[in-house]
């Protein structure tokens, strides 16, 4: 890869820069329980959560496994757990 | 030939002079925050602003720190620009500062050099710029007002070349050069203008064409952009020496290219320091000769780049040099001198002795410098070279009065 001087770059690259791979924990979402309400998805502070057909679905290519998701989450419906695939 | 270049010689006083050098380099931008010693630079600078003199935009700022990311900014932008500041203004304008250097933005800075508190002292000492050592910006110490008005004119174009790219400081002695008058050639703008080129930048940032700085970077990475910095920061040697002696050509004056020796040719011992300092050297040097002493002088104008080679080289003749320090790194001693034990060490160089003195602006005198280089000889001949730095002009008495 190319190195710009002083590390100068094009703007808005922040979604190629995918910070997945720091994780060690990532959250694992019960579907029974999730019933969508999107606590999770307001407090993720990547904004890497989205809810789906009332689900909560969330980004492996960002997510850096805080946890705040599983803290937040009203109904227990996300555990963390370590790995989880770096996808969306 | 070069009276065509003179815009006026009279007898001036360093700040307006330095203003007036700052001017006929004609920066876009220019922000800052007044400090003492600092101060007259900048006022003067604003009323040319002011007077239309100088089509420039000045922006007053809240802060050092926000007068340093100001002409971050439009650097970035494009324009050449241009700030001062003095001991804690230049403390608070040092996270920005690594930033310049680090994204490789050539700000040009005068450090007007002044103590750094408590306690509260305005007077001249180097320990405010010598806390940058590290940034990655350049330094050039100057030892009087003309040299102070032509190195500004010369750091513009050593900080904005295309292989240097970074931020470069006229350290200039607060007081000693800012407050006093000395007969001033200032050159015309048009002189300035032929031998200073517009900035072009590699980089320029603008709404329609966004670009980061300062973007995040793992490991795998960080030490080949601090490898890069570095590597410009050596670099800019060569640039440093083609500029001054391009300078030369033109204007006729020339400080030296990374050093400037005085009487070294023969020398037994030699004398290492930076600033208006050295104008003194010299005259106790003159004194010294006259007594048989083999004794010269090394002015340090490029402190950073560090001029290693070059200390070796002109450092290998002598048997002992004594090194006068401005600053300190406190348990460990004066800055200068340290270094220069550092690129002597494994060497077959003199023995050095380092001196801190000067601070706060207590004055150096004449006297002083004969006097230090007597104790250093008599320290040589009785195989008595301290370990460490010593505070010379400590007054012991007023410390055995200390309480607690």
């Amino acid at each position: 890869m190319k190195l710009n001087i002083g590390c100068i770059t094009e703007a808005g690259l922040s979604k190629k820069n995918r910070t997945g791979y720091w994780r060690y924990f990532f959250p694992i979402v019960d579907k029974e329980k999730c019933n969508g309400c999107g606590i999770c998805e307001l407090f993720c502070p990547d904004s890497c959560i989205q809810i789906k057909d009332k689900k909560c679905v969330v980004n492996g290519y960002y997510c850096k496994g805080c946890g705040i998701c599983a803290r937040e989450c009203p109904r227990a419906a996300l555990t963390m757990q370590p790995g989880g695939e770096e996808a969306e | 030939m070069r009276n065509a270049l003179i815009k006026k010689k009279e007898v001036m006083q360093g700040s307006i002079a330095v203003a007036e050098a700052v001017k006929s380099a004609r920066p876009g931008v220019i922000a800052a925050y007044p400090i003492t010693p600092q101060t007259y630079i900048i006022e003067h600078l604003a009323t040319l602003i002011a007077n239309g003199e100088l089509k420039s935009r000045y922006v007053r700022a809240d802060s050092e720190f926000s007068a340093a990311s100001i002409v971050y900014g439009s650097v970035a932008a494009g324009e050449r620009s241009y700030t001062a500041s003095s001991s804690q203004g230049l403390l608070l304008m040092t996270e920005v500062i690594f930033n310049m250097a680090g994204t490789r933005l050539p700000v040009v800075i005068t450090g007007v050099n002044r103590s750094i508190s408590p306690p509260i002292n305005i007077q001249n000492d180097h320990q405010d710029t010598m806390v940058l050592r590290d940034s990655g910006i350049i330094q050039l110490y100057v030892e009087n007002i003309q040299e102070a008005v032509d190195t500004h004119i010369q750091i513009f174009k050593i900080a904005e070349d295309k292989e240097v790219l970074l931020p470069a400081m006229v350290c200039m002695d607060g007081f000693v050069i800012s407050h006093t008058y000395e007969p001033v050639t200032i050159w015309k703008d048009e002189a300035v203008q032929e031998f200073l080129p517009p900035f072009s930048p590699v980089y320029k940032t603008d709404p329609q064409n966004p670009l980061t700085y300062g973007s995040l970077t793992d490991d795998d990475k960080v030490t080949e952009f601090k490898y890069m910095t570095n590597e410009a920061l050596v670099k800019s040697k060569k640039k440093i020496i083609a500029v001054a002696r391009e300078f030369q050509e033109i204007f006729g004056n020339h400080y030296g290219d990374l050093l400037q020796e005085y009487r070294t040719e023969d020398a037994e011992i030699i004398l290492v320091a930076m600033g208006t300092v050295i104008s003194t050297i010299k005259v106790a040097v003159d004194a010294l000769r006259k007594n048989g002493k083999k004794v010269g002088v090394i002015k340090v104008r490029s402190y950073r780049p560090f001029p290693d080679e070059e200390l070796r080289t002109a450092l290998s003749k002598c048997r002992l040099a004594v090194v006068v320090d401005k600053s300190y790194s406190c348990s460990s001693g004066g800055i200068l001198g340290s270094e220069i034990k550092a690129c002597l060490y494994n060497q077959r160089g003199p023995s050095i002795i380092n001196y801190i003195a000067g601070i706060g602006g207590r004055e150096i005198f004449p006297e002083t410098i004969k006097d230090m280089v007597v104790k250093s000889e008599k320290l040589a001949e009785s195989g008595k070279i301290p370990d460490g730095s010593v505070f010379f002009d400590l007054n012991k008495q007023l410390l055995n009065n200390q309480l607690l």
